[in-house]
């Protein structure tokens, strides 16, 4: 098996190794004449330009933006009005009230995208950290479980969002159980609370795969004769998970955490081929309700969509920093 | 020998390269609601016959793309050379003025005149195109079903609520999952609130409070949902101003009543085939009329064309009268130039003998419209207005909101784009 | 014979009992696979079925056709029925036309005579089939061949010039000190930040205005500098020990040579993972490709497959082929693949 991996990792490097190789007299000449500093420059300028042309220039440009008016979509028609598109964001009686909010809906995206990512999070974590636990158990056929958890990380948001929407239609597979069980069919995406509950479960089957190998990594790093120890002095199972564990599979368990978060924050494609932001606005997340206003929909405002997709950033620039200390932490952790 | 081959192959690589260089390549977007693609794919085939120097690229794209990804390149000044879009006075800045371009500007302005305010800014003389067919709003009946429950259809003057009535028990007999369903458009609803006495357009041409007669036909769509009448997937589950339509669960005979409109009758035709029998039944009646709304597809020039000229020269041939009276007899489409339409004798190409009835019933039906709905086309906030009723009115289906706040927030979402627009 | 069973069902519990935690971890794991794989097996299975039987309720698991007949005086095969009679017996007919509420029929057996049957009186006679047209009349009406490749075109230079800049970029910031570092690596890691959608309009100003509308190079370049694959080579090359470049340089190697002679070959199983990533991530992009790329000729498939979204109605029955077809590059990767992609994960990706 290893030698299959390294055979997909030569084939997936041979190229590069080609192209490298033809520019060798060049970059040594280039070395030359600007030390190693010139080729630290030149190995980040290539990705930085790209970086820095299609990332950081429309995150700049998305800014200007929010600081205009009017409908139009070019920068140049639209007319310089200051921090007004953030006044109409946040003028509100109760944040807790979408409705006594001048932007209802951008509120109503808030509270459902921060419930969203609560339950999300959290069942994430759990089901995951199941998963992880029973495929590092001394199992048959490990190797394949481990596989049938990662296929749905593999298919397209859209995709993972048209399967479901099949499935839980009014004729679909879902209902076809729920009858055969006896019970009346139930319209499951009309639902507030089952429309709400899919998109949480939808994007934990499409994502979870992935976290479970990172805590995998980790569980199988943990030392075997600390098992065995504990073994041997009887130690309860669930006494050995609290205790030993979770405390040495931090860091994993802080990435996880963040990526899921900052994922969960911008749940977009799935949920909206899913369910469309209904029943109402129930489903209404924040990078729908952005694409919406920006250009999706009648009532189009980009300034608006600009700043509120600022006002996001800064929420998710808050959970990096949290990322960081976390991370930091465990990794002190660690090394102690 | 080889140097008579080269000088030929040389001669050949000329030529192409000469005539490479003087065709030019006219770029249409277009999106189909039913076989037009087909028909007009064929139509400009004819054409590139007869006019080797123009090479058409017919680029089929999703209607999505036409609402959502055309804007962005017309802001951004690019976009084809011709699309055939929807959102007609909105985005009239975008479209050319092909009057000093087509052969005979008096033929379009004779056959087309009418309706070109619908597709060009107020007070503007331009020809940015023409309308590939009108369409009407009105309801579709599957009479399969009302004959199995014996309900009789409701004849023609029926109201809105008759329709619901007889189509709620032809429901409960026949076991479906709902009575009825429109469109999640504020373009459909339109018509039948402005049959509830509603007026959109204030004397000053900005737009008016949501009135009682909109509520009374809105409140009515909340109610039929809230009793499960209303089929409720369509209007319910989506946020925002997304266009839903429910021809599928009319199609499947999940529902025995569908308000839509003519550009269907291609669709159900092919779709329905002999499976069951369905008329068109015109718009059912409120307290003030029994209107439907007028409305339609353009094709138009895009401003940005780098060709005028070879544009106005493909949509000569397009307007032309031979040519758009076989389109919208092969389409089943109901044509907007004046000249095919006084001349009438459209034979529609379709072996359904429920066609014809259909689009006769609809050709009736227009006579029906009202003048507050006649305005709706030409009026530039009309799609602002309709985008703020879908997003509102599917918050009190869903139970978020009441019809009285519901009233509050279509009128603040309007005020607040007209502001928006103004900045 | 007993060790291979012994390996299969080895469990927690002593003396060959059924711990509880054995029980939960069979349950998990194959509710497990039945939940992973189940739907999109039922995704295969309806993107066989016919508009009619897509809209049934309930929905059968395998796809089933109707069964047709030929019969004596008519052109085409007419779909057979089973009809009960008026004395109660039942008959295989094949329905001419249906007319109101009954239908005419006819005895594939006995051409000459009609016979009228109510249409609650009958069910259609059908088979275990498949409706292959769901997938025929797409790719005859569409441009299929060209649409895989430039979604194999889009796919591999996006792949190749993302696994080159990043491995460089990645390089640079595990292996040089220099001062910025750090604030370019959080730049990096902060972007992770950005979702498309959010900045969708400004960017397509910036690549409308660099000239990449309609062109497939708009849709692969905005793409290629991930901060995923910089920030999982980066941690992967850490791991690298600095003393074999060390080395390396003593031997009077250039900068560029230690680059593609050490790292990128010590970094291989990183760069497979990532390259496995890209490729279906660039394959399954669908948003950013429809905004940038209006010409017929450069659709990518996700985008020409799109065009079945017309504006009347879902034709779920296209969709559904179409979607399947989709997924196919996707489930061979998952087959040959998968062992490796997982193991890489756990073992290059996040340490």
């Amino acid at each position: 098996m290893a030698r299959f991996g390294e055979t997909v990792g030569r084939v997936a490097t041979l190229p590069l190794v080609l192209i490298a190789r033809a520019f060798d007299p060049v970059l040594r000449l280039w070395q030359r004449g600007t030390g190693t500093g010139g080729m630290v420059a030149f190995f980040l300028l290539p990705n930085m330009a790209i970086f820095g042309v299609f990332v950081i220039i429309p995150l700049v440009l998305n800014f200007v933006y929010s600081l205009t008016g009017g409908t139009n979509i070019l920068l140049g028609d639209r007319s310089f009005i200051g921090f007004g598109q953030y006044g109409r964001l946040l003028e509100c009686g109760n944040y807790l009230q979408p409705l006594t909010c001048r932007e209802d809906q951008f509120w109503t995206a808030v509270r459902n995208t921060s419930l969203f990512v609560l339950f999300q999070v959290s069942l994430m974590v759990c089901v995951s950290m199941i998963t992880a636990l029973i495929l590092n158990r001394n199992i048959a056929g490990r190797g394949f479980f481990r596989a049938v958890f990662f296929f749905p990380v593999l298919l397209s948001p859209v995709v993972v969002g048209l399967i479901w929407r099949w499935i839980l239609q009014r004729q679909g597979l879902m209902n076809l159980i729920v009858t055969n069980l006896g019970f009346d069919p139930v319209v499951w995406l009309n639902d507030r609370f089952f429309a709400f509950a899919a998109a949480i479960g939808v994007s934990t089957w499409a994502h979870m795969g992935f976290y479970t190998l990172i805590l995998l990594a980790g569980l199988q790093a943990i030392p075997k004769d600390l098992y065995e120890a504990a073994e041997m002095d009887a130690t309860p199972p669930a006494r050995v998970f609290w205790r030993i564990t979770l405390p040495l599979l931090g860091p994993n368990l802080a990435v996880v955490l963040v990526l899921a978060l900052i994922r969960g924050v911008q749940i977009f494609d799935e949920a909206y081929v899913l369910t469309g932001g209904g029943p109402g606005t129930s489903t209404l997340f924040l990078t729908q309700y952005i694409y919406e206003v920006g250009f999706a929909s009648f009532l189009r405002n980009p300034g608006l969509a600009a700043a509120a997709s600022i006002l996001m950033g800064l929420v998710l620039v808050v959970l990096t920093l949290i990322q960081l200390g976390l991370s930091r932490r465990a990794e002190r952790g660690n090394t102690r | 020998m080889k140097t008579i081959l080269l000088s030929g192959v040389a001669l050949a690589v000329l030529a192409s390269g000469a005539i490479a260089q003087n065709v030019t390549e006219v770029r249409i977007m277009w999106y189909s609601d039913g076989n037009e693609g087909e028909v007009i794919a064929d139509l400009l085939d004819r054409f590139e016959q007869n006019n080797p120097d123009i090479d058409i690229v017919l680029d089929n794209v999703a209607y999505q793309v036409i609402m959502e990804q055309l804007p962005i390149q017309l802001a951004a000044g690019e976009g084809p050379d011709i699309a055939r879009v929807t959102n007609l006075k909105a985005q009239a800045e975008h479209w050319i003025d092909l009057r000093p371009h087509v052969a005979d500007p008096a033929y379009w302005d004779e056959n087309f005149g009418g309706r070109f305010d619908w597709i060009r800014k107020d007070g503007s003389d331009a020809i940015p195109g023409y309308m590939t067919q009108l369409t009407l709003t009105g309801g579709f009946a599957n009479a399969t079903l009302f004959e199995q429950a014996g309900v009789e259809l409701p004849g023609p003057g029926a109201t809105w609520d008759e329709w619901i009535e007889a189509s709620r028990q032809v429901m409960e007999d026949q076991g479906l999952p709902a009575a009825f369903a429109i469109d999640r458009s504020g373009h459909r609803v339109a018509g039948p609130s402005i049959s509830y006495g509603a007026n959109f357009i204030a004397d000053d041409g900005m737009p008016a409070p949501i009135d009682d007669g909109a509520m009374a036909y809105l409140s009515r769509l909340a109610e039929w949902t809230e009793q499960g009448l209303m089929l409720p997937e369509v209007w319910v589950s989506a946020a925002g101003t997304t266009y839903r339509a429910a021809a599928d669960d009319f199609i499947n005979a999940q529902i025995p009543f569908y308000y839509s409109g003519s550009w269907q009758v291609s669709n159900l035709s092919s779709k329905i085939g002999d499976a069951f029998d369905w008329v068109m039944i015109g718009s059912p009646c409120g307290d003030a009329g029994c209107s439907g709304m007028a409305g339609g597809a353009a094709l138009v020039g895009i401003k940005y064309t780098q060709h005028p000229e070879e544009v106005a020269r493909v949509m000569d041939f397009l307007a032309s009268e031979d040519i758009l009276r076989e389109f919208s007899e092969r389409t089943l489409f109901l044509p907007a130039h004046a000249g095919v339409v006084a001349k009438g004798g459209l034979e529609f190409q379709s072996d359904d003998p429920l066609v014809p009835p259909a689009l006769n019933a609809f050709v009736a039906a227009s006579a029906e419209t009202m003048p507050a709905a006649d305005a709706m086309p030409a009026w530039v906030w009309a799609n602002t207005y309709y985008g703020a009723i879908v997003t509102r009115i599917s918050q009190v289906m869903a139970g978020e909101l009441t019809m009285e706040q519901a009233r509050e927030l279509i009128d603040s979402d309007v005020a607040d784009q007209v502001e928006a627009a103004g900045q | 014979m007993s060790a291979i069973k012994n390996f299969i069902f080895r469990r927690r519990g002593r003396d060959g009992g059924w711990h509880w935690t054995d029980i939960v971890t069979w349950v998990w794991l194959i509710g497990g696979t039945i939940l992973m794989f189940g739907p999109a097996l039922w995704l295969v299975s309806s993107s066989f079925k016919g508009p009619a039987q897509l809209a049934e309720f309930p929905p059968t698991l395998l796809p089933y056709v109707q069964e047709v007949a030929t019969v004596e005086g008519h052109d085409a095969p007419l779909p057979l029925f089973e009809a009960t009679m008026e004395d109660g017996t039942t008959r295989i007919l094949a329905e001419i036309r249906r007319i109101g509420t009954s239908a005419q029929m006819v005895d594939p057996a006995d051409p000459g005579e009609r016979i009228s049957v109510r249409l609650t009186d009958r069910t259609p006679l059908r088979e275990v089939g498949l409706a292959v047209d769901n997938y025929v009349d797409p790719f005859l009406s569409f441009d299929f061949m060209r649409y895989l490749g430039n979604s194999v075109f889009v796919t591999m230079a996006a792949t190749f010039l993302t696994l080159l800049t990043n491995s460089m970029a990645a390089y640079a910031l595990s292996k040089y000190r220099f001062r910025g570092r750090d604030a370019v690596m959080l730049l990096i890691i902060g972007t992770l930040m950005v979702p498309l959608s959010v900045i969708l309009v400004p960017l397509y100003s910036v690549v409308s205005a660099v000239g990449l509308l309609n062109s497939l190079w708009g849709v692969i370049l905005p793409t290629i500098a991930t901060p995923t694959g910089v920030f999982l080579l980066r941690q992967y090359m850490l791991t690298i020990p600095d003393e074999l470049i060390e080395a390396a340089r003593m031997d009077h190697a250039s900068e560029w040579q230690i680059y593609w002679r050490i790292i990128l070959p010590l970094a291989a199983p990183a760069l497979a993972v990532l390259a496995i990533f890209s490729v279906v991530w660039r394959w399954n992009d669908f948003l950013w490709p429809l905004i940038v790329l209006s010409r017929r000729e450069l659709y990518t498939l996700q985008i020409g497959l799109n065009t079945y979204a017309g504006e009347l109605n879902v034709q779920w029955h296209y969709i559904l082929a179409m979607t399947v077809v989709t997924m196919i590059p996707v489930v061979l990767v998952f087959i040959f693949l998968q062992r490796f992609i997982t193991t890489g994960i756990a073992g290059a990706g996040i340490k």
